[in-house]
């Protein structure tokens, strides 16, 4: 067959194909942020910084009916095989334009007039799949910053490997799999939000793709939640 | 490089504007929902680069040019040729655009498009290598935006493909393990032609190649490439905004039909020039 995908179809991690990674979600990690969160995403790992609602700086930036969201998604140079410049990459820089795009129509801007809300995302080790845990990531830390939302963002990508549909890409199913689309989507309004594809499907398995990465989407939103629910409405007391 | 939005009041009116019309099957200039603007495709009018494109897509106006060196192939594709692809907005571009270092629009757009053209798979870039783990043939694709209005991911890729499509490559005879460069020249190995499609969501409607001002009105907007085969290769949602199952569904299919009708288009001009 091929070394990507085992006789008995299980891929390269054991997993079978449609089933996430282990993935781990902590509130409230950094005591300065408003907001924060950590995640563990197979072998990803990431924290995530909110500040803000805040004054604008420079004051021109400033709009006079909503806040402006800025985010910021940057890999530490020790997270991958090869030492990353740490000064931005394009690749970075793109991924911090659709990670804006896709966490922006879940919050409620227009409640914030004048201010900045600055999102961190800090990649500390990376495995495929890195802009959808920091979306994900992201999107409990707004919530954790207490930011009006009209919905989570949660993110999930699936993809197309030794001729399969698969959920949740790994980083050796990315370089060598045939094609990759990370997927965000808010769980309530079912609307998606972040949208990217690298390889070749046909229409039909388009569909299936979408499908499966909405799917993996609605079991990372549980996952979301229960670490909300954790902080905020364990019966626990904190030491 | 997107026009800057100048006033909230001023939008809104031209949104609500818009989305009447909308309803009705109709846009602000007349088209249907998916209609494109007259697109014009010169190619070769640049003497000094191996390819070359100009394209204009209504008033937005894009140059391509294509040229081809020896390089080193990167260590981890020792059997590989290379194919870099940059954008640029040029001050000329809109009375918004300001030169200086490529901003996150200009950097996203060089990517979509690379990724359209690299994921396809166009150029055969393993038949572009002239001695195997050392000298390879790098393809470097610039492209500049002249006048922006609106839609340059589709005007930018349809003139680096077609530029692609016409370009040609010194050819070179490889004597004691070095490098002569001969007086002929070869076109580019080819394998398919990639097509993008950027379709606008405003309200419910979708539609493809947005102006300028529907840009400024849109709620979301997507890139999908499709190859010869009809299958996708690359895709890209844009703007803050988002999009239903259905609408995606429904923007495939029309990125493939659409794909059709320029694809041909491009393959009948670039196919004349070469004869001419």
């Amino acid at each position: 067959m091929n070394m990507l995908m085992s006789d008995d179809w299980r891929r390269v991690d054991g997993r079978r194909w449609d089933e996430l990674r282990t993935v781990k979600i902590e509130v409230g990690v950094l005591k300065n942020a408003d907001g924060s969160a950590y995640i563990e995403f197979g072998k990803n790992k990431i924290v995530v910084a909110v500040y803000g609602p805040k004054e604008a700086h420079p004051k021109h930036l400033a709009l006079p009916d909503r806040s402006i969201l800025r985010c910021r998604y940057h890999m530490q140079p020790f997270s991958v095989d090869e030492r990353k410049n740490p000064a931005p990459s394009r690749r970075e820089i793109e991924i911090s334009k659709v990670t804006r795009e896709a966490l922006e129509p879940a919050l409620i801007l227009e409640d914030y007039p004048r201010t900045v809300i600055d999102v961190f995302i800090e990649v500390l080790q990376s495995d495929g799949g890195s802009r959808c845990a920091g979306i994900t990531a992201a999107s409990v830390a707004l919530a954790d910053a207490g930011i009006n939302m009209r919905d989570m963002v949660a993110a999930c990508a699936a993809g197309k490997v030794a001729g399969r549909i698969v959920l949740d890409i790994n980083d050796e199913e990315d370089k060598m799999g045939e094609a990759d689309m990370p997927v965000a989507f808010l769980p309530n309004l079912k609307q998606i939000s972040l949208l990217q594809l690298d390889g070749k499907l046909t229409k039909d398995e388009f569909k299936e793709c979408l499908n499966l990465a909405i799917q993996g989407c609605m079991q990372v939103y549980k996952l979301q939640r229960e670490a909300l629910m954790r902080k905020y409405f364990s019966t626990e007391v904190e030491a | 490089m997107m026009m800057k939005r100048t006033s909230t009041i001023v939008e809104h009116l031209k949104r609500i504007q818009m989305i009447e019309l909308l309803a009705k099957g109709k846009r602000l200039d007349g088209r249907g929902l998916t209609d494109y603007r007259e697109l014009k495709i010169e190619v070769g009018l640049i003497k000094k680069a191996n390819g070359s494109a100009m394209v204009k897509l209504g008033n937005t106006q894009v140059i391509a040019g294509i040229k081809v060196e020896v390089d080193e192939p990167f260590s981890d594709m020792p059997d590989k040729g290379l194919f870099i692809c940059n954008a640029e907005v040029l001050p000329t571009a809109s009375a918004y655009a300001e030169p200086g270092p490529p901003d996150e629009d200009a950097i996203e757009l060089a990517r979509v498009v690379d990724r359209g053209i690299r994921e396809s798979e166009m150029i055969a870039l393993d038949k572009l290598v002239l001695i195997s783990g050392k000298k390879v043939y790098a393809v470097f694709a610039d492209v500049s935006v002249l006048n922006t209005d609106g839609n340059l991911f589709d005007a930018t890729s349809y003139a680096v493909v077609s530029a692609l499509l016409t370009t040609r490559i010194p050819k070179y005879e490889v004597k004691d393990d070095r490098l002569v460069k001969t007086e002929d020249t070869i076109p580019l190995p080819i394998n398919t032609i990639p097509v993008s499609v950027t379709m606008a969501r405003i309200g419910d409607s979708i539609i493809v190649d947005p102006t300028s001002e529907e840009e400024m009105c849109m709620d979301a907007r997507v890139t999908i490439s499709t190859d010869d085969q009809g299958r996708i290769c690359a895709m890209q949602k844009g703007n803050p905004g988002t999009f239903t199952l259905e609408q995606l569904n429904n923007a495939v299919s029309i990125a493939i039909d659409k794909g059709n009708e320029i694809r041909a288009l491009i393959k009948s001009i670039c196919m004349q020039a070469q004869v001419g």
